[in-house]
């Protein structure tokens, strides 16, 4: 899987939890999950499971922390992928 | 402050109609919604009969977001969501803007246990020591007051939204609730109604109590038969019922259509003594309570020429019978039209009594008063009190002018609402 399957899926993923308002035309790598893109805090556990499932890998607590843009989930699923 | 109440909108989720049109064409016609349910049968229930609304799948879009779908699986939230919607547009009420709620408009929605499919599934993760794999929506699904929180969101109510708990007793209840914060003047619309999940966890306790009929599994429409000799128990059932109450002042403002105006109405428990029990009516409290809602009503016992009762399809039901005849101190020719709705709809359970009140209303409406199905063997011990004139079997034309309906609950828990037609004087 290259970079941008993992983009594509990543925004298949989060375009689910955007609100009603918000086109997924508007999510672009730099895009920052809760600030930009208005996603409610509390949906970013379930984009956190859907990841996981999606990826089949597992993330932590402080991935989540870490977890603010696209970008940001983009590196941290690959870590994950390239240390399984 | 003593103000006018009227209501202005109605919904229904009922095993016999998910919508106003089918609903009252159900009642009129007397359609069953109990059907058979081979799960039950495969899970060795005693009754394998229940009452379950058909909600299709193309249904729930018109409801919910795809992200509120996403993981939904709590059938109360889906059947009280429904109604609700459909009562709050049956009324002519927008939904509140994006930004500011509608300060004066209320939720009372009330359930038994909300979620319990869900709560089953979170069960399991829990116990796997996978909690972190419950996902953000396990509380609201499973939470009493998930149902009024889900739909104060989708309308935007920003007045008092809470939900109520009285077993069987919910529904009835919770239009009172309104009534009464209306009526002081602390809202001016309360959209009131009440939820109960369908299936095994829910129905599995009142199985094992031996309390529902085993012997119609094989004859489904046959199996819930209030009124009648051959009762033998109460069918379990499922749904959602939604009213919108609303100050006379703000549905004359809105030119709103007015199904009937709420009189008043009394709650009160017959606190396990005398008779009563955990199970059981004190029947004092039941008299009582009917008596209190005349009063409050400001009616006379004379002036009720309809009545839809509790009437489970239990060895209770002549007891309830012989308490509205002493408490309206009416017999024989002279005591109102009685009905039950459970015949065709079952026992909703914590949604009974707000399915009811919704049906009581469409009498109002149509003109009609719905018949009792499977009581052609009325019980010897109801005609002994009530001339069977009074108890309609088929739907027959009669436009009721003022309708007392009661419901009881688990835990000696009573209710009676008091409707009465609208007129503007």
């Amino acid at each position: 899987m290259n970079k941008d399957e993992h983009y594509q899926k990543l925004k298949n993923i989060v375009s689910l939890y955007l609100p009603e308002d918000v086109s997924a035309d508007k999510i672009t790598a730099e895009s920052h999950l809760t600030n930009e893109l208005n996603i409610n805090s509390a949906n970013l556990v379930d984009i956190v499971l859907d990841v996981e499932d999606a990826f089949d890998i597992m993330l932590e607590n402080e991935d989540m922390d870490g977890m603010q843009t696209i970008n940001d989930a983009l590196l941290i699923i690959d870590k994950k992928l390239s240390d399984k | 402050m003593n103000r006018r109440v009227v209501i202005t909108g109605l919904g229904v989720c009922a095993p016999n109609g998910t919508d106003l049109d089918s609903f009252t064409h159900a009642l009129k016609n007397g359609v069953s919604g109990i059907t058979f349910h081979q799960e039950l049968k495969n899970l060795n229930f005693g009754c394998q009969i229940a009452g379950k609304p058909n909600v299709g799948e193309s249904n729930l879009n018109d409801y919910f977001t795809k992200l509120q779908l996403k993981g939904l699986n709590a059938s109360g939230v889906v059947y009280g969501v429904m109604a609700g919607v459909d009562a709050w547009k049956d009324a002519g009420l927008a939904i509140a803007s994006k930004e500011t709620p509608d300060w004066d408009s209320g939720i009372v929605f009330g359930t038994g246990i909300l979620g319990v499919d869900k709560f089953r599934e979170a069960i399991y993760l829990v116990d796997k020591g996978s909690a972190r794999r419950l996902g953000s929506t396990s509380v609201m699904q499973t939470m009493a007051s998930g149902i009024s929180a889900y739909l104060g969101g989708i309308l935007g109510c920003g007045n008092q939204v809470t939900t109520n708990s009285s077993a069987c007793t919910t529904g009835t209840e919770g239009v009172i609730m309104a009534y009464d914060r209306i009526m002081s003047g602390k809202a001016e619309r309360i959209l009131t109604g009440s939820c109960s999940d369908s299936g095994p966890y829910v129905w599995g306790g009142f199985d094992a109590m031996r309390i529902l009929p085993r012997q119609y599994n094989d004859n489904p429409t046959q199996g819930s038969r209030p009124l009648s000799a051959s009762a033998a128990g109460f069918v379990p059932g499922s749904g959602a019922g939604a009213l919108v109450l609303e100050s006379l002042e703000s549905a004359l403002k809105r030119g709103a259509k007015i199904y009937v105006e709420v009189l008043g109405g009394a709650i009160n428990s017959g606190g396990q003594r005398g008779e009563g029990s955990m199970t059981a009516p004190n029947n004092e409290g039941v008299q009582r309570c009917i008596g209190d809602a005349i009063k409050n009503a400001g009616i006379l016992t004379s002036d009720i020429d309809t009545i839809n009762g509790h009437l489970t399809a239990t060895a209770k039901d002549s007891i309830e019978i012989k308490n509205w005849s002493v408490a309206l101190e009416r017999s024989g020719k002279d005591f109102p039209y009685i009905n039950s709705f459970k015949g065709t709809i079952g026992h909703c359970l914590a949604a009974a009594g707000s399915i009811e009140c919704v049906a009581s209303i469409l009498q109002f409406k149509v003109g009609k008063l719905f018949g009792n199905p499977n009581c052609s063997d009325l019980h010897s011990e109801i005609t002994n009190i009530v001339d069977s004139s009074k108890i309609p079997q088929q739907t027959v034309s009669y436009q009721p002018n003022i309708l007392a309906k009661a419901s009881f609950g688990f835990g000696d828990v009573n209710a009676c609402v008091i409707f009465k037609a609208y007129k503007n004087e």
